[in-house]
């Protein structure tokens, strides 16, 4: 018989981790007692859990991978950047949905505990180092996403939304297990780095391993959204409510391509070959897709859809070029894209109040003269998506482009400035109707003083990037190049 | 062919029938019950794999409690299921179609590549006093201790997600208020009517 082993492992790497858990459980119990005016309460408790969380990524921040828990977890610079931007967008999420959620009867504990579980999947996808981890951080996330969907259940559209999330999200998690185990039956093994070695040696049944690839990719590509595993996008952002849509649209895009990158990068970085077909078919053609379409939709929501299905496969070109400038282009990317994404959805959420829904685009008609410094925050925003100088998301998309043709694949670039060419037109038609139309709601416009500040800074720094794009592309750069 | 391969083929044959009876059975009762055997064949093929506790764990988690908790619940719900199926028969040229397109697609990658005999050995022999469960539990709480706290966090979502989306106060639900009830008063509930007396004839 064995000695019984200890569970001597070494906590500290997971220290933000275990904060968020325990305060997350805290926060549980706590709003139990809080009576229904003081339900503020648990609210600041949670932006001060998730702001510890982020001290906490700050204080154990790891420049060399540190493996733990018998290396299924590994804190490496990538993952703490990661992690700590994810926190960063929880907390915007949390200050500017607060208004629209307190309307709806949704300002209740279990949004707020619900958010910081799925937080804590993301997390955990983050860094994870092994398919089990990776595996079980996706659906500790997803669990919650469908749960926060579900729970505006008066409304029918918000149901629909669910339900529809929830299938097709139990599908696309079938087939990454399926990949998994295809991949395990290849290598013998479920560990990240482990699969590398054991690929690199030439041990692996190479048929089985492509095999698996297909099932795993595809299953990357529902995450992301991208075409043709988009269908659920435009729904769950529609349908769910628009609080809910910022946090569906921003932070699980950080941890989506941080599964992407432990993946593809991590595990099957030796059949790059193989998987950078299939993303360049993804990324064609979400560009495509996801931009022609949008330029039909009257509602703010779907479009916003759409654009992120558009700017996935943006980010996706940035990533097949399999190598650290195309994926460091792609990290900025994303990072840029739920910058831009937040500030988007937050003048949405601004722009609604109790019993009023602003998801069409009549709604932003006259913006400028109902606010001038709205407007011209949204104009921030929609410029940066579309990928307008001087704003970053023009950098952003300079980046992935440039990555492209330094590997060879002008075709695809010369497709992606036509598809943002096509982009652009439905940007910055929300653009004329804020300047140019006159308002059809003249309801004035009521925030909180703390998201105004947010909201903000969230827009100004799409301009400041925008023009002072070293300083953040070369942290992509560090945490890729420290990590892999 | 030693009595473990006809043992074998015999689970793995019934296991086969009882699932394709899942999905052709019209009675969605007789549909789980034919889960319940399609169930206990599989846990029969982990037995013979020496997964002593995986097979226990399946007939009594899953035939014991969640096909029972199932079978209340298509009683109970009394789901008209051939309004279910219409339009069924509409869907079959296309799914048929997709279906086998994939199955041929995956047979021509996989042929001859699938793992071949001997890529993973039989689990070999273990001696008496092995135990298939101490072994399992040893892996769970050691090397395994993470993911499993992040299982449990997953099943602490999930109860909190099914009483925040179910149990909460509905204008339309009836429900008794105690308070309300022990301070009734006879007067409340009881009119005394003063009837004159009628003559019997």
């Amino acid at each position: 018989m064995p000695s019984v082993a200890t569970l001597a492992f070494d906590y500290v790497p997971a220290l933000p981790e275990i904060v968020l858990l325990v305060s997350a459980c805290a926060v549980l119990m706590i709003d139990l007692f809080v009576p229904e005016p003081r339900r503020h309460v648990s609210y600041w408790l949670t932006l001060l859990s998730v702001a510890a969380t982020a001290s906490a990524i700050l204080y154990v921040f790891h420049n060399t991978p540190v493996r733990t828990f018998g290396n299924m977890f590994v804190a490496d610079a990538f993952g703490d950047v990661l992690n700590f931007l994810t926190c960063l967008t929880v907390i915007l999420m949390l200050v500017y949905s607060r208004g629209y959620l307190a309307a709806r009867g949704l300002f209740r504990g279990e949004t707020f505990v619900l958010a910081m579980f799925a937080l804590l999947g993301m997390m955990v996808m983050i860094s994870a180092n092994h398919f089990l981890t990776l595996y079980l951080g996706l659906e500790l996330m997803s669990l919650s996403l469908y749960a926060l969907v579900a729970l505006h259940r008066e409304s029918g559209t918000a149901v629909e939304a669910a339900m529809k999330y929830f299938v097709l999200g139990a599908l696309a998690s079938g087939l990454l297990l399926y990949g998994m185990s295809m991949i395990y039956g290849a290598t013998g093994t479920l560990e990240i780095n482990r699969v590398t070695t054991i690929i690199f040696g030439g041990h692996a049944n190479r048929t089985i391993l492509i095999f698996g690839l297909v099932f795993v990719v595809s299953a990357i590509a529902f995450k992301l959204g991208a075409v043709p595993y988009h269908m659920w996008v435009p729904d769950v952002y529609q349908g769910a409510p628009t609080a809910i849509t910022l946090f569906i649209g921003t932070a699980p895009e950080f941890a989506a391509f941080a599964f992407m990158t432990r993946m593809l990068v991590g595990s099957l970085a030796a059949v790059a070959f193989d998987w950078q077909g299939m993303l360049i078919v993804l990324s064609l053609l979400s560009m495509i897709v996801g931009n022609v379409i949008a330029i039909s939709q009257s509602n703010v929501k779907r479009m916003l859809a759409y654009s992120a299905i558009a700017n996935m496969g943006f980010m996706l070109m940035g990533f097949l070029a399999a190598n650290v400038n195309g994926y460091s282009a792609a990290m900025f990317y994303v990072v840029t894209y739920v910058m831009s994404s937040l500030a988007g959805f937050g003048l949405v959420l601004l722009l609604s109040r109790a019993g009023f829904e602003a998801e069409n685009l009549d709604d932003f008609k006259g913006l400028n003269q109902r606010s001038p410094w709205y407007a011209f925050l949204m104009l921030l925003a929609m410029f940066s998506l579309a990928g307008v100088p001087p704003t970053v998301g023009f950098y952003a998309k300079f980046a992935v482009i440039e990555a492209a043709v330094d590997v060879g694949l002008v075709w695809l670039a010369v497709v992606a400035v036509l598809a943002s060419l096509i982009g652009a037109f439905y940007y910055v038609r929300i653009v004329k109707l804020m300047y140019f139309d006159d308002p059809v709601d003249k309801a004035p416009l009521a925030a909180r003083s703390d998201m105004q500040v947010l909201l903000s800074l969230n827009g100004l720094s799409l301009l400041f990037f925008g023009i002072f794009p070293q300083q953040l592309m070369g942290m992509c750069v560090v945490a890729l190049t420290r990590s892999y | 062919m030693t009595a473990q391969t006809v043992i074998f083929y015999a689970f793995a044959a019934i296991l086969v029938f009882a699932a394709l009876r899942v999905i052709t059975s019209r009675n969605p009762v007789h549909s789980a019950l034919w889960l319940v055997l399609s169930f206990f064949s599989s846990a029969g093929v982990w037995m013979l794999l020496h997964a002593e506790f995986l097979a226990i764990a399946l007939v009594l988690v899953y035939v014991g409690a969640v096909m029972v908790l199932f079978l209340f619940v298509v009683m109970m719900l009394d789901v008209n299921f051939d309004k279910m199926r219409e339009g069924f028969r509409g869907y079959i040229p296309v799914g048929a179609t997709v279906g086998l397109l994939i199955l041929v697609e995956m047979a021509l990658v996989l042929i001859g590549g699938y793992l071949p005999a001997g890529a993973t050995p039989s689990p070999g022999q273990t001696g008496p006093g092995y135990s298939n469960t101490s072994a399992l539990g040893r892996q769970i709480y050691t090397d395994y201790a993470f993911p499993f706290e992040i299982a449990a966090v997953i099943l602490l979502v999930a109860i909190i997600a099914a009483i925040a989306l179910t149990h909460r106060t509905r204008r339309e639900t009836k429900y008794q208020n105690p308070n309300e009830q022990v301070k009734v008063s006879r007067a409340d509930r009881l009119r005394i009517i003063d009837m004159p007396l009628e003559k019997k004839e």
